[in-house]
């Protein structure tokens, strides 16, 4: 039941981009990687939680939701970045928003271990090699 | 949709994954983990489409464009377009006119000022090519921890193509240098991502005597074709072994300076590291820190791709690349042991200087199991690749350390 459920979600799906619901334009259409479906929202591929809108709002409007989604970092981290932004970036003061904003970042997109040196080799897809 | 509808939706279906594209995918809770839906998957390929890149490069950022190569699409001599890495800091200039496109050289170290049509720089100038390689500073970011910012690389910020164009030395020496030169900068027409029409990119330059090496150029094609538009289309300043950034793109002005060009990504932590190996995580006062110059020795694997597994008994064959900045690199090894014994491997010259060199060679298993092969490249002055990550700095830059591949000896 679970696999028809999936095809079914999965065929809607190619209907509706086949009904130009999403219409890349060059140079500005968001192209993201989700690498789950616990809750990602399908235009930044950004973790659904209440403070989304916001980080949308103050974020994504001049950058790649990619910048977010590829970087790990500390509350204080984050505010680095902000600060940096403001700094050399012409962002704005986020005011009220910034500890929202920060609560989203630190929660989903926080520190993450590893091995201090260096890291075994992951995400190897196996292949017969033949020649 | 109303608020109503939306909570009802929710706990009717119990996930956060409200929508798609505008609508409900019920059920989104029964997709496997790991598993990403086609359409997101399909806006990278159609992006990648629409940059005339293979489909299997990654995209880091699609605001600014910034695409990766993995290290088996590298196999290639000369890098083919479709598979040289993007790393662009703002937007490309829009509706280029190319027989109204000038490039002027001027600055206080200029003895005078000219500007130049793209076919004023081919009728008049003496028209080079040269095999490049252009590697991003932060090639290989990814494998820091603590992590840095900025986009995390792997191992494809680089490719080695072949450039035409003119010396930069002769455009200089037409315009006159005077003789406390000590910097060239240049400036670009590419935009701001605020939108800002007077904030600068990116602006960045090296010293004069880099700029006036032979293979310093102001290059107008690359592999023989015009340069792709995410590259630097119409014109760019080549200048190889250093972090790609000084190679400026859309190139519109060269300013020779009397002091170290102070433009955009001149300071602070922009391609500069600490002058001395600071903790994991660590700070040093911004008075502590070098612009960084020639990049360290690297090498790639580039066959076979990372995960073969090989009857027991067979003979692999491998091969890749081998760079050193400004330097050449003067003997390549592999190890099978994780870096216990090395073998030396064959090593070809480069092409012309600051070009790549390649490497190949094969290798017996002893026994059936899992292996990694790394990569180990030791430049002119016998300074070798480190096995593990080298000095932590705050913008993750210079992991030069050994490429590492697995194989299944089954």
């Amino acid at each position: 039941m679970k696999k028809i459920m999936l095809v079914a979600a999965l065929l809607s799906m190619v209907y509706l981009a086949s009904l130009g619901k999403i219409t890349p334009h060059p140079y500005s259409q968001k192209a993201i990687h989700a690498d789950s479906t616990k809750g990602l929202d399908p235009e930044t591929g950004l973790v659904i939680a209440k403070e989304l809108d916001m980080v949308k709002a103050q974020c994504t409007g001049c950058h790649s939701s990619k910048m977010i989604l590829q970087f790990r970092a500390s509350r204080e981290g984050w505010l680095e970045r902000i600060r940096w932004m403001q700094r050399t970036q012409k962002l704005w003061d986020l005011g009220e928003a910034e500890p929202v904003v920060l609560d989203y970042l630190s929660k989903y997109y926080g520190p993450v271990k590893h091995a201090q040196r260096r890291q075994p080799l992951s995400n190897i897809q196996w292949y017969k090699l033949n020649k | 949709m109303t608020q109503k509808r939306r909570n009802f939706l929710k706990k009717l279906i119990g996930t956060s994954a409200m929508s798609v594209l505008g609508t409900e995918i019920v059920f989104s809770n029964n997709m496997p983990k790991g598993y990403s839906p086609v359409i997101l998957n399909s806006l990278d390929d159609n992006a990648l489409e629409m940059l005339k890149k293979n489909k299997e490069m990654t995209i880091l950022s699609d605001r600014p464009w910034n695409v990766e190569a993995p290290a088996h699409l590298l196999d290639d001599e000369v890098t083919p377009l479709d598979k040289m890495f993007v790393r662009n800091n703002g937007n490309p200039p829009e509706n280029i006119d190319i027989k109204s496109w000038t490039l002027t050289i001027e600055g206080e170290s200029a003895k005078t000022k000219k500007t130049f049509t793209l076919e004023q720089l081919k009728k008049q100038f003496k028209q080079y090519t040269y095999q490049i390689q252009l590697e991003c500073g932060g090639n290989g970011r990814s494998g820091f921890v603590p992590q840095a910012s900025g986009n995390q690389w792997s191992e494809g910020a680089i490719n080695c193509a072949e450039w035409t164009g003119v010396r930069l030395k002769d455009v200089l020496n037409s315009v006159g240098i005077k003789d406390d030169a000590v910097y060239i900068g240049y400036f670009g027409k590419d935009t701001h991502l605020s939108g800002d029409p007077k904030k600068v990119t990116i602006s960045r330059g090296v010293p004069i005597k880099k700029a006036l090496e032979d293979e310093s150029l102001l290059a107008w094609a690359v592999n023989g074709q015009e340069i792709p538009l995410m590259h630097g289309y119409p014109l760019r300043l080549i200048l190889g072994g250093w972090p790609a950034s000084v190679s400026g793109k859309w190139l519109e002005k060269i300013v020779v300076r009397n002091k170290v060009h102070d433009g955009e990504k001149m300071d602070g932590t922009h391609y500069r590291v600490p002058l001395y190996p600071i903790e994991p995580g660590g700070k040093a006062p911004d008075s502590d820190y070098r612009i960084i110059e020639s990049m360290p020795v690297k090498s790639v694997i580039t066959y076979p791709k990372t995960g073969a597994m090989i009857d027991d008994g067979k003979t692999l064959s491998l091969r890749g690349h081998a760079w050193a900045g400004d330097l050449e690199v003067s003997q390549m090894e592999i190890s099978i042991d994780f870096g216990a014994t090395w073998q030396k491997v064959s090593l070809q010259k480069p092409k012309n200087r600051l070009a790549w060199q390649h490497w190949s060679t094969e290798v017996k298993f002893p026994r059936k199991g899992y292996y990694e092969v790394w990569a180990k490249a030791t430049d002119a002055k016998g300074i070798a690749q480190p096995m593990v990550i080298p000095a932590w700095n705050p913008a993750g830059y210079l992991n030069n350390s050994c490429h590492r591949i697995a194989i299944k000896v089954v």
